[in-house]
Protein backbone atom coordinates (compact mmCIF):
# COMPACT_ATOMS: atom_id res chain seq x y z
CA UNK A 1 0.00 0.00 0.00
CA UNK A 2 2.99 2.66 1.15
CA UNK A 3 4.78 1.38 -2.33
CA UNK A 4 1.54 2.09 -4.24
CA UNK A 5 1.12 5.61 -3.02
CA UNK A 6 4.81 6.08 -3.26
CA UNK A 7 4.91 5.16 -6.68
CA UNK A 8 1.69 7.36 -7.65
CA UNK A 9 3.17 10.14 -5.82
CA UNK A 10 6.60 9.67 -7.84
CA UNK A 11 4.68 9.40 -10.81
CA UNK A 12 2.69 12.53 -10.67
CA UNK A 13 5.87 14.51 -9.69
CA UNK A 14 7.73 13.03 -12.71
CA UNK A 15 4.42 14.47 -15.02
CA UNK A 16 4.72 18.01 -13.88
CA UNK A 17 8.65 17.86 -14.16
CA UNK A 18 7.74 16.59 -17.58
CA UNK A 19 5.33 19.90 -18.10
CA UNK A 20 7.94 22.10 -16.46
CA UNK A 21 10.24 21.18 -19.46
CA UNK A 22 7.69 21.92 -22.41
CA UNK A 23 6.76 25.01 -21.14
CA UNK A 24 10.16 26.04 -21.20
CA UNK A 25 11.07 25.45 -24.30
CA UNK A 26 7.05 26.97 -25.22
CA UNK A 27 8.87 30.12 -24.16
CA UNK A 28 12.48 29.73 -25.76
CA UNK A 29 13.11 31.35 -28.96
CA UNK A 30 12.49 29.30 -32.32
CA UNK A 31 15.30 27.96 -34.06
CA UNK A 32 13.65 27.03 -37.33
CA UNK A 33 13.60 29.80 -40.70
CA UNK A 34 11.04 30.26 -43.53
CA UNK A 35 13.14 28.53 -45.52
CA UNK A 36 12.65 30.00 -48.81
CA UNK A 37 12.55 33.31 -47.34
CA UNK A 38 14.98 33.20 -44.92
CA UNK A 39 18.54 31.54 -45.06
CA UNK A 40 20.32 29.84 -42.23
CA UNK A 41 23.67 31.65 -41.72
CA UNK A 42 26.29 29.07 -41.98
CA UNK A 43 28.90 27.91 -39.15
CA UNK A 44 32.69 29.84 -40.34
CA UNK A 45 34.19 26.69 -41.00
CA UNK A 46 31.75 26.05 -43.77
CA UNK A 47 32.72 24.57 -47.13
CA UNK A 48 30.49 25.43 -49.63
CA UNK A 49 32.46 25.54 -53.29
CA UNK A 50 35.41 27.94 -53.75
CA UNK A 51 34.41 32.02 -54.42
CA UNK A 52 36.86 35.10 -54.57
CA UNK A 53 37.58 36.79 -51.41
CA UNK A 54 36.55 40.62 -52.11
CA UNK A 55 39.78 42.45 -51.36
CA UNK A 56 39.12 45.58 -48.72
CA UNK A 57 41.77 47.77 -50.66
CA UNK A 58 40.54 46.98 -54.39
CA UNK A 59 36.92 46.04 -53.72
CA UNK A 60 37.82 43.47 -56.30
CA UNK A 61 38.91 39.61 -56.48
CA UNK A 62 43.16 39.10 -56.37
CA UNK A 63 43.32 36.13 -58.61
CA UNK A 64 46.31 36.83 -61.35
CA UNK A 65 45.36 33.41 -63.31
CA UNK A 66 48.43 31.71 -62.45
CA UNK A 67 46.59 28.74 -62.67
CA UNK A 68 48.10 27.16 -59.73
CA UNK A 69 44.68 26.28 -57.96
CA UNK A 70 43.54 24.54 -61.46
CA UNK A 71 46.79 22.41 -61.61
CA UNK A 72 46.67 21.51 -57.92
CA UNK A 73 43.24 20.89 -58.04
CA UNK A 74 43.08 16.77 -58.01
CA UNK A 75 39.43 16.52 -60.20
CA UNK A 76 39.82 19.08 -62.92
CA UNK A 77 37.37 21.37 -61.40
CA UNK A 78 38.12 25.04 -62.18
CA UNK A 79 39.22 25.89 -65.71
CA UNK A 80 40.42 29.90 -65.46
CA UNK A 81 41.81 32.05 -68.31
CA UNK A 82 43.82 35.34 -67.81
CA UNK A 83 44.73 38.21 -69.71
CA UNK A 84 47.62 40.40 -69.20
CA UNK A 85 46.62 44.00 -68.13
CA UNK A 86 47.88 47.07 -70.43
CA UNK A 87 50.29 48.99 -68.74
CA UNK A 88 51.43 46.35 -65.58
CA UNK A 89 52.88 43.27 -65.88
CA UNK A 90 50.81 41.35 -64.07
CA UNK A 91 47.93 39.00 -65.34
CA UNK A 92 43.64 39.36 -64.13
CA UNK A 93 41.42 36.31 -64.84
CA UNK A 94 38.96 36.90 -67.43
CA UNK A 95 36.67 33.37 -66.85
CA UNK A 96 36.78 31.81 -63.56
CA UNK A 97 34.38 28.34 -64.10
CA UNK A 98 34.17 25.97 -61.21
CA UNK A 99 32.66 22.36 -62.40
CA UNK A 100 31.06 21.94 -58.75
CA UNK A 101 29.80 18.23 -59.58
CA UNK A 102 33.41 17.13 -59.35
CA UNK A 103 34.78 19.13 -56.39
CA UNK A 104 35.51 17.31 -53.12
CA UNK A 105 35.32 20.18 -51.26
CA UNK A 106 39.34 19.26 -50.24
CA UNK A 107 40.25 22.75 -49.75
CA UNK A 108 43.89 22.29 -51.86
CA UNK A 109 42.99 25.16 -54.68
CA UNK A 110 42.33 27.50 -51.16
CA UNK A 111 45.93 26.22 -49.44
CA UNK A 112 47.62 26.84 -52.99
CA UNK A 113 46.49 30.45 -54.08
CA UNK A 114 49.70 32.33 -53.99
CA UNK A 115 47.66 35.21 -54.07
CA UNK A 116 45.41 34.34 -51.26
CA UNK A 117 42.08 34.68 -53.96
CA UNK A 118 40.23 32.38 -52.89
CA UNK A 119 37.42 31.03 -49.86
CA UNK A 120 34.77 28.42 -49.23
CA UNK A 121 31.63 30.15 -49.43
CA UNK A 122 28.74 29.90 -47.14
CA UNK A 123 25.95 28.78 -49.92
CA UNK A 124 24.14 25.75 -49.32
CA UNK A 125 21.50 26.07 -51.58
CA UNK A 126 23.38 23.78 -53.79
CA UNK A 127 20.89 21.62 -55.44
CA UNK A 128 19.91 21.31 -59.21
CA UNK A 129 17.83 20.04 -61.84
CA UNK A 130 21.15 18.83 -64.30
CA UNK A 131 24.51 18.80 -64.72
CA UNK A 132 24.90 22.05 -66.16
CA UNK A 133 23.06 23.97 -62.69
CA UNK A 134 26.19 22.65 -61.21
CA UNK A 135 28.70 24.62 -63.16
CA UNK A 136 29.48 27.58 -61.31
CA UNK A 137 31.00 31.15 -62.51
CA UNK A 138 32.71 32.73 -59.88
CA UNK A 139 33.67 35.98 -61.49
CA UNK A 140 29.78 36.50 -62.32
CA UNK A 141 29.12 35.41 -58.36
CA UNK A 142 31.88 38.06 -57.99
CA UNK A 143 29.98 40.82 -59.42
CA UNK A 144 27.12 39.86 -57.72
CA UNK A 145 28.65 40.34 -54.40
CA UNK A 146 29.94 43.71 -55.68
CA UNK A 147 26.61 44.80 -56.80
CA UNK A 148 25.01 43.85 -53.51
CA UNK A 149 27.24 45.68 -51.90
CA UNK A 150 27.50 48.52 -53.77
CA UNK A 151 31.04 48.48 -54.80
CA UNK A 152 31.55 48.78 -58.73
CA UNK A 153 31.61 45.73 -60.23
CA UNK A 154 34.31 43.74 -61.86
CA UNK A 155 35.01 44.35 -65.38
CA UNK A 156 37.32 41.31 -66.89
CA UNK A 157 39.84 42.58 -68.72
CA UNK A 158 39.40 41.91 -72.70
CA UNK A 159 41.90 39.72 -74.57
CA UNK A 160 43.10 42.21 -76.63
CA UNK A 161 43.20 42.12 -80.32
CA UNK A 162 47.23 40.72 -80.32
CA UNK A 163 45.53 37.28 -79.14
CA UNK A 164 48.91 35.84 -80.17
CA UNK A 165 50.80 37.63 -77.59
CA UNK A 166 48.56 36.13 -74.58
CA UNK A 167 48.76 33.11 -75.80
CA UNK A 168 52.13 33.10 -76.05
CA UNK A 169 52.40 34.52 -72.49
CA UNK A 170 50.17 31.77 -71.52
CA UNK A 171 52.21 28.98 -72.88
CA UNK A 172 55.35 30.24 -70.94
CA UNK A 173 53.45 30.44 -67.89
CA UNK A 174 52.82 27.11 -67.94
CA UNK A 175 56.38 25.54 -68.95
CA UNK A 176 58.14 28.31 -65.90
CA UNK B 1 -48.99 31.70 -29.96
CA UNK B 2 -47.19 34.57 -28.52
CA UNK B 3 -45.01 31.89 -26.54
CA UNK B 4 -44.39 29.69 -29.68
CA UNK B 5 -43.24 32.81 -31.06
CA UNK B 6 -40.91 33.98 -28.64
CA UNK B 7 -39.72 30.49 -28.15
CA UNK B 8 -38.93 30.01 -32.15
CA UNK B 9 -37.47 33.11 -32.39
CA UNK B 10 -35.50 32.11 -29.27
CA UNK B 11 -33.99 28.99 -30.48
CA UNK B 12 -33.39 30.23 -34.02
CA UNK B 13 -31.14 32.73 -32.75
CA UNK B 14 -29.61 30.30 -29.84
CA UNK B 15 -28.41 28.14 -32.88
CA UNK B 16 -27.02 30.28 -35.16
CA UNK B 17 -25.14 31.89 -32.16
CA UNK B 18 -23.62 28.38 -31.32
CA UNK B 19 -22.90 27.09 -34.54
CA UNK B 20 -21.27 30.09 -35.27
CA UNK B 21 -19.55 29.92 -31.82
CA UNK B 22 -18.74 26.06 -32.35
CA UNK B 23 -17.08 26.90 -35.88
CA UNK B 24 -15.04 30.02 -34.96
CA UNK B 25 -14.46 28.46 -31.69
CA UNK B 26 -12.79 25.41 -33.78
CA UNK B 27 -11.02 27.81 -36.33
CA UNK B 28 -9.05 28.94 -33.38
CA UNK B 29 -8.83 26.18 -31.69
CA UNK B 30 -6.73 23.87 -34.71
CA UNK B 31 -4.52 27.07 -35.16
CA UNK B 32 -3.74 27.47 -31.81
CA UNK B 33 -2.60 23.78 -31.02
CA UNK B 34 -0.57 24.04 -34.16
CA UNK B 35 1.13 27.32 -32.52
CA UNK B 36 1.40 25.95 -29.24
CA UNK B 37 2.59 22.32 -30.37
CA UNK B 38 4.94 24.57 -32.84
CA UNK B 39 6.59 26.27 -30.08
CA UNK B 40 6.90 23.74 -27.77
CA UNK B 41 9.34 22.12 -30.63
CA UNK B 42 10.99 25.21 -31.40
CA UNK B 43 9.20 26.12 -34.46
CA UNK B 44 7.13 28.46 -35.21
CA UNK B 45 4.60 27.14 -36.99
CA UNK B 46 1.80 28.09 -39.93
CA UNK B 47 3.15 31.29 -41.15
CA UNK B 48 2.12 31.81 -44.21
CA UNK B 49 -1.70 32.04 -44.84
CA UNK B 50 -3.02 34.84 -43.04
CA UNK B 51 -1.02 37.01 -40.10
CA UNK B 52 0.93 34.45 -38.37
CA UNK B 53 -1.15 31.98 -40.14
CA UNK B 54 -4.11 32.63 -38.77
CA UNK B 55 -5.94 31.78 -41.86
CA UNK B 56 -4.54 28.39 -42.67
CA UNK B 57 -7.22 27.04 -41.01
CA UNK B 58 -9.83 28.48 -43.19
CA UNK B 59 -7.89 27.29 -45.88
CA UNK B 60 -7.73 24.06 -44.78
CA UNK B 61 -11.51 23.75 -44.32
CA UNK B 62 -12.38 24.85 -47.53
CA UNK B 63 -9.84 22.02 -48.72
CA UNK B 64 -11.91 19.56 -46.74
CA UNK B 65 -15.01 20.76 -48.50
CA UNK B 66 -13.51 20.00 -52.12
CA UNK B 67 -12.86 16.32 -50.87
CA UNK B 68 -14.59 13.66 -51.97
CA UNK B 69 -16.78 11.57 -49.62
CA UNK B 70 -15.89 8.28 -49.46
CA UNK B 71 -18.62 5.33 -48.25
CA UNK B 72 -16.26 1.75 -48.25
CA UNK B 73 -18.15 -0.98 -50.17
CA UNK B 74 -19.29 -3.05 -47.74
CA UNK B 75 -19.95 -0.19 -45.16
CA UNK B 76 -23.24 -0.34 -42.89
CA UNK B 77 -24.41 2.87 -44.86
CA UNK B 78 -27.11 4.13 -42.47
CA UNK B 79 -24.91 3.94 -39.28
CA UNK B 80 -21.87 4.84 -41.33
CA UNK B 81 -23.41 8.59 -41.82
CA UNK B 82 -25.24 8.95 -38.96
CA UNK B 83 -21.94 8.59 -37.06
CA UNK B 84 -20.58 11.68 -37.84
CA UNK B 85 -24.25 13.46 -36.60
CA UNK B 86 -24.48 11.52 -33.60
CA UNK B 87 -21.58 12.68 -32.81
CA UNK B 88 -22.26 16.32 -33.42
CA UNK B 89 -25.61 16.74 -32.10
CA UNK B 90 -24.61 16.30 -27.93
CA UNK B 91 -22.22 18.80 -28.53
CA UNK B 92 -24.61 21.26 -29.61
CA UNK B 93 -27.08 20.23 -26.82
CA UNK B 94 -24.41 20.91 -24.09
CA UNK B 95 -23.95 24.83 -24.71
CA UNK B 96 -27.88 25.20 -24.05
CA UNK B 97 -26.95 25.12 -20.17
CA UNK B 98 -23.31 27.18 -20.66
CA UNK B 99 -23.42 29.86 -18.23
CA UNK B 100 -20.92 32.42 -20.91
CA UNK B 101 -22.15 35.49 -18.52
CA UNK B 102 -25.44 36.15 -16.30
CA UNK B 103 -27.50 36.76 -19.37
CA UNK B 104 -25.93 35.48 -21.67
CA UNK B 105 -27.31 31.61 -21.42
CA UNK B 106 -30.00 30.06 -23.33
CA UNK B 107 -31.79 28.02 -20.75
CA UNK B 108 -31.08 28.21 -17.36
CA UNK B 109 -32.09 24.07 -16.29
CA UNK B 110 -32.28 22.35 -13.16
CA UNK B 111 -30.41 19.44 -14.44
CA UNK B 112 -27.69 21.61 -15.83
CA UNK B 113 -24.85 19.90 -15.40
CA UNK B 114 -26.92 16.30 -15.50
CA UNK B 115 -27.41 17.41 -18.97
CA UNK B 116 -24.28 18.19 -20.27
CA UNK B 117 -22.58 14.79 -18.88
CA UNK B 118 -25.32 12.85 -20.04
CA UNK B 119 -25.10 14.08 -23.15
CA UNK B 120 -21.32 13.83 -23.83
CA UNK B 121 -21.26 10.10 -23.13
CA UNK B 122 -23.44 10.20 -26.18
CA UNK B 123 -19.62 10.61 -28.47
CA UNK B 124 -18.86 7.18 -27.09
CA UNK B 125 -21.75 5.87 -29.07
CA UNK B 126 -20.82 7.62 -31.70
CA UNK B 127 -17.73 6.49 -31.81
CA UNK B 128 -18.38 2.71 -31.53
CA UNK B 129 -21.27 3.58 -34.50
CA UNK B 130 -17.93 4.81 -36.68
CA UNK B 131 -15.58 2.10 -36.11
CA UNK B 132 -18.27 -0.78 -36.42
CA UNK B 133 -19.81 0.64 -39.69
CA UNK B 134 -16.76 1.21 -41.74
CA UNK B 135 -16.17 -2.26 -41.99
CA UNK B 136 -12.41 -1.60 -41.17
CA UNK B 137 -10.26 -3.55 -38.63
CA UNK B 138 -8.36 -0.39 -37.68
CA UNK B 139 -11.79 1.65 -36.85
CA UNK B 140 -13.06 -1.36 -35.63
CA UNK B 141 -10.19 -1.60 -32.99
CA UNK B 142 -10.53 2.15 -32.29
CA UNK B 143 -14.10 2.04 -31.48
CA UNK B 144 -13.77 -1.28 -29.25
CA UNK B 145 -10.94 0.84 -27.09
CA UNK B 146 -12.81 3.59 -26.99
CA UNK B 147 -16.20 1.94 -25.39
CA UNK B 148 -14.00 -0.44 -23.33
CA UNK B 149 -11.78 2.98 -21.70
CA UNK B 150 -15.08 4.67 -21.14
CA UNK B 151 -15.30 2.98 -17.73
CA UNK B 152 -12.31 4.32 -16.66
CA UNK B 153 -12.17 8.05 -16.73
CA UNK B 154 -16.09 8.87 -16.70
CA UNK B 155 -17.27 7.07 -13.47
CA UNK B 156 -14.17 9.35 -11.92
CA UNK B 157 -15.19 12.32 -13.71
CA UNK B 158 -19.22 11.81 -12.64
CA UNK B 159 -18.02 11.05 -9.22
CA UNK B 160 -15.85 14.85 -8.71
CA UNK B 161 -18.37 16.56 -10.00
CA UNK B 162 -20.69 15.23 -7.26
CA UNK B 163 -17.85 16.67 -4.82
CA UNK B 164 -18.67 19.57 -5.98
CA UNK B 165 -22.22 19.63 -6.39
CA UNK B 166 -23.19 18.31 -2.85
CA UNK B 167 -20.77 21.57 -1.57
CA UNK B 168 -23.16 23.37 -3.41
CA UNK B 169 -26.74 21.33 -3.04
CA UNK B 170 -27.46 22.35 -6.70
CA UNK B 171 -27.18 20.50 -10.19
CA UNK B 172 -28.05 24.35 -11.89
CA UNK B 173 -25.04 25.81 -13.51
CA UNK B 174 -25.92 29.43 -12.35
CA UNK B 175 -26.53 28.07 -8.70
CA UNK B 176 -22.45 26.31 -9.00
CA UNK B 177 -21.60 29.96 -10.16
CA UNK B 178 -23.46 32.03 -7.44
CA UNK B 179 -21.70 29.50 -4.38
CA UNK B 180 -18.58 31.00 -5.73
CA UNK B 181 -19.21 34.78 -5.18
CA UNK B 182 -16.23 34.89 -2.96
CA UNK B 183 -13.87 32.06 -3.17
CA UNK B 184 -13.50 29.92 -6.15
CA UNK B 185 -14.29 26.25 -5.83
CA UNK B 186 -10.55 24.96 -6.48
CA UNK B 187 -9.40 26.11 -3.31
CA UNK B 188 -11.57 23.96 -1.40
CA UNK B 189 -11.47 20.77 -3.91
CA UNK B 190 -8.04 21.28 -5.73
CA UNK B 191 -7.87 17.39 -5.80
CA UNK B 192 -10.65 17.18 -7.23
CA UNK B 193 -9.75 19.82 -9.51
CA UNK B 194 -6.65 17.68 -10.73
CA UNK B 195 -8.92 14.65 -11.36
CA UNK B 196 -11.43 16.56 -13.10
CA UNK B 197 -8.56 18.11 -15.44
CA UNK B 198 -7.12 14.18 -15.94
CA UNK B 199 -10.79 12.93 -17.09
CA UNK B 200 -11.41 15.42 -19.04
CA UNK B 201 -8.78 15.28 -20.71
CA UNK B 202 -9.92 11.38 -21.45
CA UNK B 203 -13.26 12.36 -21.93
CA UNK B 204 -12.13 14.67 -25.25
CA UNK B 205 -9.98 11.44 -26.53
CA UNK B 206 -7.03 13.66 -26.47
CA UNK B 207 -3.20 12.43 -25.92
CA UNK B 208 -2.54 11.03 -23.42
CA UNK B 209 -5.81 9.31 -23.68
CA UNK B 210 -6.07 9.35 -27.16
CA UNK B 211 -5.99 5.55 -27.62
CA UNK B 212 -9.45 4.83 -29.98
CA UNK B 213 -7.20 7.05 -32.50
CA UNK B 214 -3.95 6.40 -31.57
CA UNK B 215 -2.58 7.23 -35.37
CA UNK B 216 1.09 5.37 -35.02
CA UNK B 217 -0.68 2.37 -34.26
CA UNK B 218 -4.33 2.24 -35.90
CA UNK B 219 -4.36 5.25 -38.79
CA UNK B 220 -6.90 6.96 -37.39
CA UNK B 221 -8.91 4.91 -34.95
CA UNK B 222 -12.65 4.95 -35.68
CA UNK B 223 -12.56 7.50 -38.51
CA UNK B 224 -9.97 6.01 -40.77
CA UNK B 225 -12.69 5.83 -43.31
CA UNK B 226 -13.83 9.12 -43.03
CA UNK B 227 -13.13 11.60 -45.90
CA UNK B 228 -13.66 15.04 -46.46
CA UNK B 229 -16.38 17.06 -44.78
CA UNK B 230 -17.59 13.88 -42.54
CA UNK B 231 -13.89 13.84 -41.29
CA UNK B 232 -14.21 17.82 -40.26
CA UNK B 233 -17.30 16.87 -38.36
CA UNK B 234 -15.57 14.43 -36.39
CA UNK B 235 -12.62 17.23 -35.87
CA UNK B 236 -15.08 19.87 -35.00
CA UNK B 237 -16.78 17.69 -32.85
CA UNK B 238 -13.57 17.12 -30.98
CA UNK B 239 -12.55 20.61 -30.66
CA UNK B 240 -16.04 21.80 -29.47
CA UNK B 241 -15.69 18.57 -27.07
CA UNK B 242 -12.67 20.45 -25.44
CA UNK B 243 -14.22 23.57 -25.03
CA UNK B 244 -17.28 22.01 -23.38
CA UNK B 245 -15.44 20.08 -20.82
CA UNK B 246 -13.35 23.59 -20.19
CA UNK B 247 -16.19 25.42 -20.02
CA UNK B 248 -17.61 22.82 -17.46
CA UNK B 249 -14.43 22.82 -14.92
CA UNK B 250 -14.32 26.65 -15.36
CA UNK B 251 -18.15 26.62 -13.93
CA UNK B 252 -17.83 24.27 -11.48
CA UNK B 253 -13.82 24.84 -10.14
CA UNK B 254 -12.98 28.31 -11.34
CA UNK B 255 -16.29 30.86 -10.73
CA UNK B 256 -17.41 30.40 -14.03
CA UNK B 257 -17.59 34.24 -15.32
CA UNK B 258 -17.07 35.40 -11.96
CA UNK B 259 -13.87 38.24 -11.72
CA UNK B 260 -12.47 41.56 -11.48
CA UNK B 261 -12.71 44.96 -13.84
CA UNK B 262 -12.90 42.81 -17.31
CA UNK B 263 -16.80 41.89 -18.38
CA UNK B 264 -17.85 38.38 -17.21
CA UNK B 265 -17.98 37.11 -21.12
CA UNK B 266 -14.45 37.77 -21.35
CA UNK B 267 -13.51 36.15 -17.94
CA UNK B 268 -15.56 33.06 -18.90
CA UNK B 269 -13.65 32.67 -22.49
CA UNK B 270 -10.28 33.30 -20.87
CA UNK B 271 -10.58 31.02 -18.09
CA UNK B 272 -12.13 28.06 -20.71
CA UNK B 273 -9.03 28.84 -22.95
CA UNK B 274 -6.33 28.45 -20.17
CA UNK B 275 -7.64 25.47 -19.34
CA UNK B 276 -7.61 24.12 -23.10
CA UNK B 277 -4.15 25.44 -22.88
CA UNK B 278 -3.59 23.35 -20.22
CA UNK B 279 -4.89 20.14 -22.12
CA UNK B 280 -2.53 21.18 -25.30
CA UNK B 281 0.09 21.27 -23.40
CA UNK B 282 -0.42 17.74 -21.78
CA UNK B 283 -0.89 16.69 -25.24
CA UNK B 284 2.72 18.02 -26.75
CA UNK B 285 3.71 16.97 -23.30
CA UNK B 286 2.64 13.28 -22.68
CA UNK B 287 3.25 10.19 -24.98
CA UNK B 288 0.10 7.81 -24.95
CA UNK B 289 -0.54 5.60 -22.05
CA UNK B 290 -0.29 1.62 -23.54
CA UNK B 291 -4.11 0.37 -22.96
CA UNK B 292 -3.52 -1.53 -19.67
CA UNK B 293 -2.00 1.54 -18.14
CA UNK B 294 -5.28 3.55 -18.81
CA UNK B 295 -6.91 1.18 -16.92
CA UNK B 296 -4.74 1.03 -14.15
CA UNK B 297 -4.89 4.81 -13.87
CA UNK B 298 -8.69 5.03 -13.85
CA UNK B 299 -8.91 1.87 -11.72
CA UNK B 300 -6.35 2.02 -8.86
CA UNK B 301 -5.86 5.88 -8.79
CA UNK B 302 -8.64 7.77 -10.23
CA UNK B 303 -11.89 6.00 -8.94
CA UNK B 304 -10.61 5.52 -5.40
CA UNK B 305 -8.76 9.01 -5.09
CA UNK B 306 -12.54 10.54 -6.46
CA UNK B 307 -13.83 8.45 -3.65
CA UNK B 308 -12.04 9.10 -0.96
CA UNK B 309 -12.83 13.24 -2.03
CA UNK B 310 -16.33 12.92 -2.25
CA UNK B 311 -16.06 10.79 1.17
CA UNK B 312 -13.75 13.39 2.98
CA UNK B 313 -16.19 16.70 1.34
CA UNK B 314 -18.91 14.72 2.43
CA UNK B 315 -17.67 14.59 5.89
CA UNK B 316 -16.81 18.20 5.82
CA UNK B 317 -20.02 19.49 5.17
CA UNK B 318 -21.61 16.96 7.99
CA UNK B 319 -19.15 18.93 9.99
CA UNK B 320 -19.17 22.31 9.67
S1 LIG C 1 38.27 22.17 -53.14
FE1 LIG C 1 39.62 20.60 -53.97
S2 LIG C 1 38.35 19.57 -55.50
FE2 LIG C 1 37.31 21.48 -55.03
S3 LIG C 1 38.05 22.92 -56.55
FE3 LIG C 1 39.41 23.14 -54.78
S4 LIG C 1 41.09 21.72 -55.18
FE4 LIG C 1 39.44 21.17 -56.58
S1 LIG D 1 45.80 29.99 -57.58
FE1 LIG D 1 44.78 31.86 -56.93
S2 LIG D 1 45.66 33.45 -58.20
FE2 LIG D 1 46.17 31.52 -59.17
S3 LIG D 1 44.51 31.19 -60.64
FE3 LIG D 1 43.90 30.15 -58.77
S4 LIG D 1 42.74 31.65 -57.69
FE4 LIG D 1 43.82 32.78 -59.25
Amino acid sequence: MTAFIKDTLIGFWSLLAGLGVTIRYFVKPIVTVQYPREKLTMSPRYRGHTEFIIDPETGSHLCNACENCARTCPSNVISVTGVKVAGTKKKRAVTYVLDYSLCSLCGLCVEVCPTKALKFSDEYRLAGFSRQDMIIDVIARLQAQQRALGLPEEVPPVPEAEEAKTEETKGGEGES
Amino acid sequence: MQFLLAEGARIGISLIGVIGLVSINALFLIWMERKVSAHIQLRPGPMEVGFHGALQTIADALKLIGKELITPEDADKLIYLLAPIVMFLPVLVSFIVIPFSPTLLIRDLNVGILLIFAFSTMAVLAILMAGWSSNNKYSLLGAIRSVAQTIAYEIPLLITAMSVIIMVGSLKLTDIVAYQATVWNVLFQPLAFILFIICGTAETNRAPFDIPEAESELVAGFHTEYSGMRFAIFFLAEYTNMFIVSAVATVLFLGGWRGPILPPLVWFLLKVYAIIFLMMWFRWTFPRLRFDQLITLGWKILIPLSLANLILTALAIKIF
